[in-house]
């Protein structure tokens, strides 16, 4: 890369990840609800400027993606740091990011392999489950959230033999039955808790206790920062993977086998075996964040991963938009942040999600934003 | 028609929709090399015959050889695989997706899969591509040089004669012995027409070992680029030989062309 592209590169880097950040930290540390109204309607100014001008698809571009996730994180980072002893806004930034890296799992199997999967909060239960299981005896906790996310792919292969013999309306009919299923099973079952649930212990990470404050750089952070930084090195790792796996043959064999199966099957592809990598790849992710959620948080219950839970990890989709995951991260932030900042609404989230999503697939059925082209993964092509 | 010189041979091939007898008994083979033209009213079981070759749906009864080998109940991708691709009627290309991505599918059992290899080895998935990417190009300018420049641009942007033509290519991609080509001139005005049978004659210039079977309502297509020609007729053989001795047989005459 010439010098010159190089320093462009780190520019729009920059760029991208300064506005960003700040967008991030004027939405979490506004205090009234107009405040937070206005920076909402900045944001969504700013984007849609920023897409119809093209300037940011340019910048992107100019950044090159890798390097717009490596400034993310960086922002990610500095607002850790700005919010060191806040554990409300630092739980509230870890949720948001582990709600997305659930999200990127169902991006895969709806917005990839056109799997539906409204069970989405119940495979995040059974990470939390096998966390708090698992996380009581002396498997080192790394070890613990990779079980997580292999109990979830292993729970939901329950699911392969209906989902691969049905598609579209009765595909999601099989998962909500199944999410259903899991409620009930966990509300019965007296070793998981019951309807009380389980108590977790923290995560530990070399000896060290993520929930505890700790003085750091002559700073104090709140526990919670830890987690904040876990979950953001979870997301960046998630997207990585996602995109990747998106940008590659795997990802164009997923878009043949959601586009056409018929046309797909005659040209080799099989399928099962698509369908079958793409709700393993993704009920992984759901598994690990709800493993690392679980722990967080400290206490799971049947309660917390109702069908309701399922469908905002579904709005969460339709809102970013089908195959776009910026689009996707927007969403999640405003719909995971959005009715914690204002109170007034968070007795009728559900209602006003309902509506926001009608509103969605009637005036864009894209989402936020469209789903672009593959991008060309060759060398010549860059 | 000796028994080596057959690429592929149906014996009694049959298929029954309910009462509806969409094959009945058919005996046809096709010869390697050859361009051979599947004509007969509509109805009378053409595409059928290739969604019951290509394994879409699988026959009643009857026998499916391909090289030797049976495949009358294989599925679709094990078809494939065989070295049988085709073409569709309504064409079944994946329009949001890029010309590239579209021809990338129909190479699709040449190309490596495993999650390890395409995350994780980057530089060995991006020679690929740009190896795919070279093929692409090479066959799209047979066909209509603009288009191999416009790669990577999405299918919906692209005019309906050139999506026939990128279909073509999908399915040459896969580096197919038999080609099934399913009335490629549907909707197309007679010039578009002219011109991509200048390109399937090409195609089978530059392959030269290709065998195709081509589904044709055009006779003067038919008359034009096949070998020979077979007549169907409420899923049966009506009557094969070139077209000119097709087209002078009085029950073909009677029963499709309209002629007394």
């Amino acid at each position: 890369m010439s010098l010159r592209r190089a320093g462009a590169s780190v520019l729009s880097t920059a760029a991208i990840a300064a506005v960003t950040g700040l967008l991030l930290y004027a939405f979490l540390a506004a205090e009234s609800e107009r405040t937070v109204g206005l920076v909402l309607v900045g944001a969504v100014a700013a984007v849609a400027a920023g897409l119809r001008s093209r300037v940011l698809p340019r910048l992107v571009g100019a950044a090159g993606p890798p390097a717009v996730l490596v400034g993310l994180g960086v922002a990610g980072l500095v607002l850790v740091r700005v919010f060191h002893d806040d554990p409300f806004v630092l739980l509230l930034m870890a949720r948001a990011l582990l709600v997305l890296v659930a999200c990127l799992g169902l991006h895969v199997q709806l917005a990839d392999a056109g799997v539906p999967n409204f069970a989405g909060a119940a495979f995040f239960g059974v990470g939390g489950y096998t966390a708090a299981v698992l996380g009581r005896g002396g498997l080192p906790h790394p070890l613990v959230l990779l079980a997580s996310g292999a109990a979830a792919a292993a729970v939901g292969s329950l699911l392969l033999l209906p989902l691969l013999r049905t598609r579209g309306h009765y595909a999601a009919l099989i998962t909500i039955a199944f999410g259903l299923l899991f409620r009930t099973f966990l509300e019965v079952n007296e070793t998981l808790g019951g309807p009380q649930g389980l108590k977790l212990g923290g995560l530990q990470l070399l000896g060290w206790s993520f929930n505890d404050d700790r003085r750091l750089l002559g700073v104090e952070f709140s526990g919670y920062a830890f987690y904040c930084l876990a979950a953001v090195a979870l997301a960046l790792a998630a997207v990585w993977l996602v995109r990747r796996v998106e940008r590659s043959w795997i990802g164009v064999a997923l878009d043949a086998v959601r586009l056409d199966e018929t046309a797909a099957a005659c040209f080799g592809i099989s399928i099962g075996r698509w369908k079958i990598a793409a709700l393993t790849i993704g009920n992984a992710l759901i598994g690990v964040a709800g493993g690392l959620s679980a722990m967080m948080v400290g206490f799971i219950a049947p309660n917390n991963f109702t069908f309701q839970e399922s469908l905002v990890l579904v709005s969460i989709l339709l809102l970013g938009g089908l195959g776009n995951l910026a689009g996707l991260a927007a969403a999640a932030l405003i719909v995971i942040w959005l009715p914690e900042k204002l109170q007034p609404i968070q007795e009728y989230r559900y209602l006003l999600f309902s509506v926001l999503v009608v509103l969605v697939l009637v005036l864009r059925p894209t989402g936020l934003i469209r789903r672009s082209v593959r991008r060309p993964f060759g060398s010549v092509a860059g | 028609m000796s028994a080596p010189e057959a690429l592929l041979a149906t014996r009694g091939l049959t298929r029954q929709f309910g009462g509806v007898v969409a094959l009945a008994g058919l005996d046809l083979e096709v010869r390697r090399g050859e361009l051979l033209g599947l004509i007969g009213p509509n109805g009378s079981g053409k595409t059928t015959f290739f969604n019951v070759l290509t394994g879409l749906f699988s026959p009643t009864r009857g026998e499916v050889l391909f090289a030797g080998t049976s495949l009358a109940h294989a599925t679709p991708q094990a078809i494939c695989r065989a070295g049988i691709t085709r073409t569709f009627q309504r064409s079944r290309l994946c329009l949001e997706l890029s010309i590239f991505d579209n021809l990338a599918i129909g190479a699709h059992q040449r190309l490596e899969h495993g999650l390890w290899f395409n995350v994780l080895r980057r530089a060995a998935l991006a020679r690929q591509a740009d190896a795919t990417a070279a093929a692409a190009r090479e066959l799209l300018q047979i066909f209509d040089p603009p288009l191999a420049r416009r790669l990577f641009e999405p299918m919906t942007g692209v005019a309906m004669i050139d999506r026939r033509r990128v279909e073509i290519c999908r399915a040459l991609m896969s580096h197919p012995r038999l080609l099934l080509l399913d009335e490629p001139s549907a909707g197309m005005t007679a010039d578009e027409t002219t011109r991509l049978m200048d390109d399937i004659l090409e195609v089978r210039r530059r392959f030269g070992d290709l065998t195709i079977v081509l589904i044709e309502h055009e006779m003067s297509v038919i008359e034009r680029v096949t070998d020979r020609c077979v007549v169907l007729n409420y899923g049966k053989k009506l009557c094969e030989g070139t077209f000119a001795e097709v087209s002078a047989d009085p029950e073909v005459r009677r029963a499709y062309l309209g002629l007394t």
